[in-house]
C-alpha cells in the first residue's frame, strides 16, 4: 500500500499548539484562528499524494486523477450539500460526528494510540491547510 | 416450515456474502497477478524458493548437519508444517513464527550465528519451506499457551492507530474489495508471505508488509520479529484458517 501520507519529515519539531475553535450543532461556523482560504492551494492539497492525498478515499470528477479511492464519499458537488462550516467540522474532526468513522481527524492531536514518533503531537494539516481545503470543497458546487 | 415474518426479512436482506466472511489474498488480485501466481514457470517468487532448497541442503560447517541432513527431503517432511504457525515453542514459552523456528535451528542445532531478519538466506528458507505447504489449509492453534498471544493480537487488530487513528479491522474486514487509490483492499490475511511484490522487487517477509500498514497510518513501526508483530500474525493466521497457503505469492 502507498501510504496515506507521505512522511514529510517533521523530525524534532515543537509541540503544536491547535487554534481553539467552536462547534455549533455539525459545524465550525468560524474559520481556524480567523485564516483565510485559498481554493487554488485547497485544489493542490486535496489532490498531493503527500499532504492531504484525500483521493486515496474519495473521488472527484477529475479524469486527470488516475488512481482514486471508494471508501468516501464522493465529493462532487459537495459545497451544494454542505455549508463551509459543516465541511470544516469534517475535516478538523470527524469523529465527534461518528465515533466509528473511518474519515480520519485532520486537526486533532489528543486520543491517538501508537502515533510514529516524527507525528506525535502534531495535527495530519496546519490551520491555513484546513482553510484551503474548506475553501476549495465549498467552492464545488456543480 | 414458515419463518416469522422479521426473520424471513432479514433473510432477505442479507447479502450472499456477509461482512464476516474472509476470503484469500489471490482473490483480490488483478488476473494477470493471479496468473503469475499460479504459473510457476513465470512466478518471480520461484528463484527465492530455489534459493531456499539450496540452504536447505548446504552444509553450513564441517561438523554440523545441513537442514536436510536432519529433516531429509522438505517435499514430505515439511509439508503442512507453515500452516501451524506461529506457535508456542513448548521450551521456552516463546510465539515463534516459521523465520524465528528456522533462526533457533540454525543457532541450536547448526552452532551457527543466525542469518538475520529479512536476510536473503532467511528469506530464501522460508520461502521454500512455506512452498511445501502451498493450497493447503491454514491450522493453527491458538488454545491453552497461544491464548494471551492470540488475544493480543486480536486486540491489537481492532485498535485504532496512528496520527490517522485506523485500525487494521476498519480496512480489511469493513472495505475488503473496496479501492485505495490503486490497490483494491483485501482481507489482510498473511497466507501469501514471504511474497513477491512488484513494489518491492523481491521478496519479504509479513512482518515487512505490517510495517507497510504501520507506516500507512502513520504509526510505529514494530521491529522484524517483534511480540507486536508476531501476536498479529498469530490473529492473522487464525483467521485465515481453513484457507489455503498462498506462499510465496505475488503482489502489487
Ligand atoms: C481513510 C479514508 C479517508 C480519507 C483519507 C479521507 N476521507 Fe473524507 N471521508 C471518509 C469517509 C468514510 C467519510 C464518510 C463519513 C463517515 O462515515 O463518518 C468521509 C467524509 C468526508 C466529508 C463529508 C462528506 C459528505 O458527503 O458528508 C468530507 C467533506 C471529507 N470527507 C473530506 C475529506 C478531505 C478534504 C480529506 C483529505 C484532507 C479526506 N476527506 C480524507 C474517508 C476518508
Ligand atoms: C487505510 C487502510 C489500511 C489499514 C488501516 C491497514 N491496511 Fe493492511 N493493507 C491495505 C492495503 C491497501 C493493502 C494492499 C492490498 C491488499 O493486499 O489488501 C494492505 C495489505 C495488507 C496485507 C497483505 C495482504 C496480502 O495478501 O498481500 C496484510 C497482511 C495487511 N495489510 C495487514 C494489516 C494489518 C495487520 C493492519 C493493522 C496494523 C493493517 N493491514 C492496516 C490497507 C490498510
Amino acid at each position: 500500500m502507498a501510504a496515506l501520507i507521505l512522511a514529510t519529515s517533521l523530525e524534532g519539531g515543537h509541540a503544536f499548539s491547535l487554534e481553539p475553535y467552536r462547534v455549533v450543532a455539525d459545524a465550525i461556523p468560524e474559520p481556524l484562528g480567523g485564516r483565510v482560504g485559498d481554493p487554488r492551494r485547497g485544489a493542490r492539497i486535496l489532490r498531493d499524494r503527500e499532504v492531504g492525498n484525500c483521493l486515496i478515499c474519495h473521488s472527484l470528477d477529475d479524469p486527470s486523477e488516475r488512481f482514486q479511492g471508494e471508501l468516501g464519499p464522493a465529493l462532487d458537488g459537495i459545497g451544494a450539500r454542505l455549508s463551509e462550516g459543516q465541511i470544516r467540522l469534517r475535516i478538523v474532526d470527524s469523529l465527534r460526528l461518528n465515533e466509528a468513522t473511518l474519515m480520519p481527524s485532520y486537526y486533532r492531536v489528543e486520543g491517538l494510540r501508537r502515533v510514529a514518533p516524527q507525528y506525535r503531537g502534531k495535527p495530519i494539516l496546519d490551520a491555513q491547510q484546513v482553510e484551503d481545503l474548506v475553501a476549495y470543497l465549498a467552492s464545488l458546487r456543480g | 416450515m414458515r419463518l416469522p415474518a422479521s426473520l424471513a426479512a432479514l433473510l432477505l436482506i442479507l447479502p450472499a456474502a456477509t461482512a464476516a466472511e474472509i476470503r484469500p489474498g489471490r482473490d483480490f488480485l488483478s488476473p494477470e497477478l493471479r496468473a503469475l501466481q499460479e504459473d510457476e514457470a513465470r512466478h518471480p517468487g520461484m528463484l527465492w524458493v530455489e534459493q531456499g532448497e539450496e540452504v536447505w541442503r548446504r552444509t553450513p560447517a564441517l561438523d554440523k548437519p545441513s537442514c536436510a541432513g536432519c529433516h531429509g527431503d522438505a517435499a514430505g517432511t515439511m509439508r503442512g508444517v507453515a500452516t501451524r504457525y506461529p506457535m508456542v515453542d513448548r521450551a521456552s514459552g516463546r510465539l515463534l513464527n516459521l523465520e524465528l523456528r528456522i533462526e533457533q535451528c540454525r543457532m541450536e542445532r547448526q552452532g551457527q550465528p543466525a542469518f538475520g531478519y529479512e536476510s536473503p538466506e532467511l528469506l530464501a528458507l522460508t520461502a521454500y519451506i512455506a512452498y511445501q505447504s502451498r493450497s493447503l489449509p491454514m491450522t493453527v492453534r491458538i488454545d491453552g499457551a497461544a491464548a494471551p498471544f492470540f488475544d493480543a493480537g486480536r486486540a491489537f487488530f481492532h485498535e485504532r492507530q496512528g496520527q490517522l487513528n485506523l485500525a487494521c479491522s476498519q480496512c480489511h474486514d469493513d472495505n475488503a474489495g473496496r479501492r485505495l487509490r490503486g490497490d483494491v483492499i483485501s482481507n489482510g490475511v498473511g497466507t501469501g508471505f514471504p511474497a513477491y511484490r512488484l513494489e518491492w522487487n523481491a521478496v519479504g517477509s509479513l512482518h515487512r508488509r505490517l510495517r507497510a500498514c504501520s507506516l500507512g497510518v502513520r504509526a510505529v513501526q514494530f521491529d522484524y520479529g517483534s511480540p507486536d508483530y508476531l501476536n498479529l500474525e498469530l490473529y492473522l493466521a487464525w483467521r485465515a484458517r481453513g484457507l489455503p497457503m498462498e506462499a510465496p505469492a505475488v503482489r502489487r
